[in-house]
């Protein structure tokens, strides 16, 4: 028997692959009107994928949602556009033009109000239009410390707020998918994965990603001690070549890259780690105050 | 890299009373195991020195929410991850508050380990009872206990020794497989990662020695395959249809004949489908899809398992519940019962008893209010395919919603089931063969006890029995023996009766 008990054991990313497309179709099957938030990044190109094996060998049973400030890198919009073409998924974008007009950036108005426009409002705006009762996330729990608390399927009110004090026991995996009109659930399929793992799991799975993970020279600009990219002519003076490459990616005027030379999976996998930073350092938006992802989250952001 | 994608992964979950220090464990785990990254501690620094006058807070690390670190108490629970060459960790920190039970209870339910915090000042004290209680009532059956804030009593060996010997005596009553004890100071480092100098009687290992050698027991069922229907893929204009799924438990190979609950109906399977190509074989805990040979009506809620191997076809359970819900429960009022895929109306027909978590002794109860733990029975208004909790996790345990609140309710574990009898429409009850050798007379004996006191209608056949009847001159071990075997479980199994076949001849 021990010999046996050994060919039926699961790796650590296998037991979590299969965790994931668990909770997928469970959403599938127990909501009317689900979507997928893809924000084009390397967690969002792990829960595509974990969509397409989940499925296969249908179709993806639900649409994909981008929702976009318009400030996103270049590359992201090439990307995004050309793999959910290559993997017949249903791509929405949504975006809040009104605040777009008007000229909102992180400039003028600030990084906190900024999000809370193109980001939160667009985001509780393109899940209201679409009438959606339930919308995936690509968040990890080893992110960021308010998100170490989220359920799987957390529960948001009509506003599509999230009250950290008051979340519903989540025993085994039965999840509960009880909500009334105008309430939603959202679903973080990806909630047990760390960041290694995430990455290892796309080397294994040759997964494509954006390729500004990858390092290579880039004109970018210091500020705050955060490299950032400069896509304009702007501070001409101050730009300067450097060998460097994305651990996350947001907005390319909030968005720091690091110097780095791992040009290729491998290279990344041994660079995490040593890593002795957070990837999210190089997020401007995590660092405006105190708890400032708990409170973008009570509001509705992700 | 290769590391990572085959290194095991232990869920643990904390357990114990407020301010037993269990967010500083975590804490100094992740500290000291180089899981934190340095703007994440720079922060926890900062915020340590001006809000808590102290050089780090470790508990700063896992209570993540304002309002945790406003009142310094942990309140839901929070996951933390951490690897080690030889393992990878989850870790559900879990509250240590009273009001806070369920999302202890939360944390719990997927843990194969409890981390039992004890306060070496305090000694044991009802919140340590209560969670030990909740860990062993959630099937978990491997128990570390660390006695904290050994530094706050000198080192002193005698405390630790009474505390060991207190918590023995209490734990006796709980159904663990191993308990651990290990003196530790998580503030000061004491036994947590490093050997303490502080304590030289203490010759066991460190906890992170520990928890990283620890052969956790049983948990996984892979005898009987169980595999409730989560979603059938179909549709688009081709012939594929699949039943998709995780496996309960048990094992699946291409071509195996299966019956599908509740129409009873038999077919073998054609395919096991996965994106990365058909599997000939598949096992608990994997998401697959099953394509049967025949066309047969299968739904979300279904299950399908194997013909000689099925779960109970029931509506009428004896259950363990944890009430948690501000609402109590209310007796007749209909619930809805999530099990596996399938939800159902449902109604607490009475509380037998209630558990109190102090001494594990049963008292009388009306009902169960908010954090409160009983046995109870429950009728259901449609059937569903259950096991027993205790031999399989999935199957035998459910979630009470309350319809008008949304609310979850509380969390169920099957201790016992009446059988929907075949007469009654369902053509299939539980019925199954299980087959000792001859010389395992003894396990087979007590199977046959422990299945007729669950309830389960089932008969004990032996060679002296076959002998004296069905095989009278027939040479055990011949080919025609074990035919007239197979012959009888089969007749026997059709008809709902388990059969407990303990025999020479048998053949697996």
């Amino acid at each position: 028997m021990a010999a046996a008990e050994e060919s039926y054991r699961l790796s650590n990313l296998k037991t979590l692959e299969a965790e994931s497309i668990g909770i997928m179709r469970e959403v599938a099957a127990e909501f009317e009107n689900p979507v997928m938030l893809y924000s084009v990044g390397k967690d969002s190109s792990v829960m595509a994928h974990l969509a397409i094996k989940a499925f296969y060998p249908k179709k993806v049973p639900f649409p994909l949602l981008h929702i976009d400030t318009g400030f996103k890198f270049p590359e992201m919009y090439e990307f995004r556009d050309s793999y959910t073409k290559k993997h017949n998924l249903d791509l929405k974008v949504h975006r809040n033009e009104e605040a777009i007009a008007r000229g909102i950036n992180p400039l003028s108005v600030g990084t906190v109000k900024c999000c809370a426009e193109l980001k939160t409002k667009a985001l509780l705006d393109g899940l209201n239009e679409g009438g959606y009762d339930a919308a995936f996330g690509g968040a990890r729990r080893d992110e960021e410390k308010s998100r170490a608390k989220e359920r799987i399927f957390s529960f948001r009110d009509k506003h599509g707020q999230w009250n950290p004090k008051d979340q519903k026991p989540e025993l085994w995996n039965l999840f509960n998918s009880k909500i009334d009109p105008g309430e939603s659930i959202r679903v973080f399929p990806l909630s047990n994965w760390t960041e290694l793992d995430i990455w290892t799991y796309i080397y294994h799975e040759n997964i494509e990603i954006v390729p500004l993970y990858f390092a290579k020279k880039r004109k970018v600009i210091e500020k705050h001690g955060q490299l950032i990219p400069v896509y304009t002519d702007e501070h001409k003076e101050e730009v300067k070549e450097v060998m460097c490459r994305f651990r996350t990616l947001g907005c390319h005027y909030c968005t720091g890259a690091v110097r780095s030379d791992a040009d290729t999976l491998p290279k990344i996998i041994e660079e995490m780690m040593v890593a002795r930073h957070s990837e999210r350092i190089t997020r401007v938006i995590d660092h405006d105050q105190d708890s400032s992802m708990e409170q973008k989250k009570k509001e509705g952001y992700f | 890299m290769e590391q990572n994608q085959n290194i095991d992964l232990l869920r643990f979950a904390t357990a114990g009373s407020v301010d037993d220090g269990k967010s500083t464990l975590i804490g100094r785990l992740l500290y000291d195991s180089k899981s934190i990254f340095e703007d994440q501690l720079n922060l926890i620094k900062t915020f340590s020195k001006t809000h808590r006058n102290q050089e780090i807070d470790y508990s700063l690390v896992t209570d993540g929410l304002k309002s945790e670190r406003e009142q310094g108490i942990t309140i839901d629970v929070a996951y933390r991850f951490y690897s080690t060459p030889k393992r990878r960790f989850i870790i559900a920190d879990t509250p240590g508050h009273e009001q806070y039970t369920r999302n202890m209870a939360t944390g719990a339910s997927n843990a194969s380990l409890a981390l039992i915090l004890i306060d070496a000042r305090n000694g044991i004290v009802t919140q340590t009872k209560r969670h030990s209680f909740i860990s062993s009532l959630l099937g978990i059956r491997d128990f570390v206990v660390a006695v904290n804030k050994m530094d706050l009593v000198d080192y002193s060996e005698e405390v630790f020794d009474s505390i060991v010997k207190e918590y023995n005596e209490f734990a006796d009553k709980l159904s663990e497989e191993s308990i651990y004890f290990i003196p530790i100071s998580a503030l000061k480092g004491d036994n947590v990662i490093e050997r303490s100098e502080n304590m030289p009687w203490y010759k066991g290992s460190t906890l992170l020695d520990y928890l990283e050698n620890v052969n956790v027991s049983g948990g996984r069922n892979l005898t009987d395959f169980r595999f409730p229907v989560q979603y059938v893929n179909w549709g688009g204009g081709d012939d594929f249809r699949g039943y998709c799924g995780t496996i309960s438990s048990g094992v699946i190979h291409k071509g195996d004949e299966v019956r599908v609950l509740p129409s009873g109906k038999t077919s073998q399977i054609s395919r096991i489908v996965t994106y990365d190509g058909d599997l000939d074989y598949a096992f608990a805990p994997m998401a697959i899809t099953l394509c049967l040979e025949d066309d047969i009506d299968i739904s979300r809620g279904d299950v399908i398992a194997k013909s000689d191997d099925l779960p109970a076809i029931t509506g009428s359970l004896e259950a363990n519940i944890v009430w948690m819900d501000s609402d109590s429960m209310k007796i007749g009022k209909d619930y809805l019962i999530k099990h596996t895929t399938k939800t159902v109306k449902g109604s607490f027909t009475e509380v037998l008893h209630e558990f109190d978590p102090d001494d594990i002794t049963e008292k009388s109860s009306e009902f169960l209010s908010l954090n409160e733990i009983g046995k109870v029975n429950l009728e259901l208004k449609s059937p569903i395919f259950a096991d027993i909790y205790s031999e399989n996790k999935i199957t035998g345990s459910f979630i009470v919603i309350d319809p008008h609140t949304n609310q979850t309710a509380a969390a169920g574990m099957i201790t016992k089931y009446r059988q929907v009898s075949p007469a009654k429409g369902c053509e299939s009850v539980k019925a199954r063969v299980i087959r000792y050798s001859g010389d395992k007379k003894e396990d087979a004996q007590a199977n046959y006890d422990r299945l007729s006191m669950q309830g389960t209608h089932c008969i004990y056949v032996d060679d002296e029995l076959l002998q004296e009847t069905l095989c009278r001159g027939v040479p055990v071990g011949s080919e025609e023996y074990s035919q007239a075997i197979d012959g009888l479980c089969e007749i026997v199994t059709r008809s709902g009766v388990s059969v407990v076949l303990c025999s020479e001849s048998v053949r697996s």
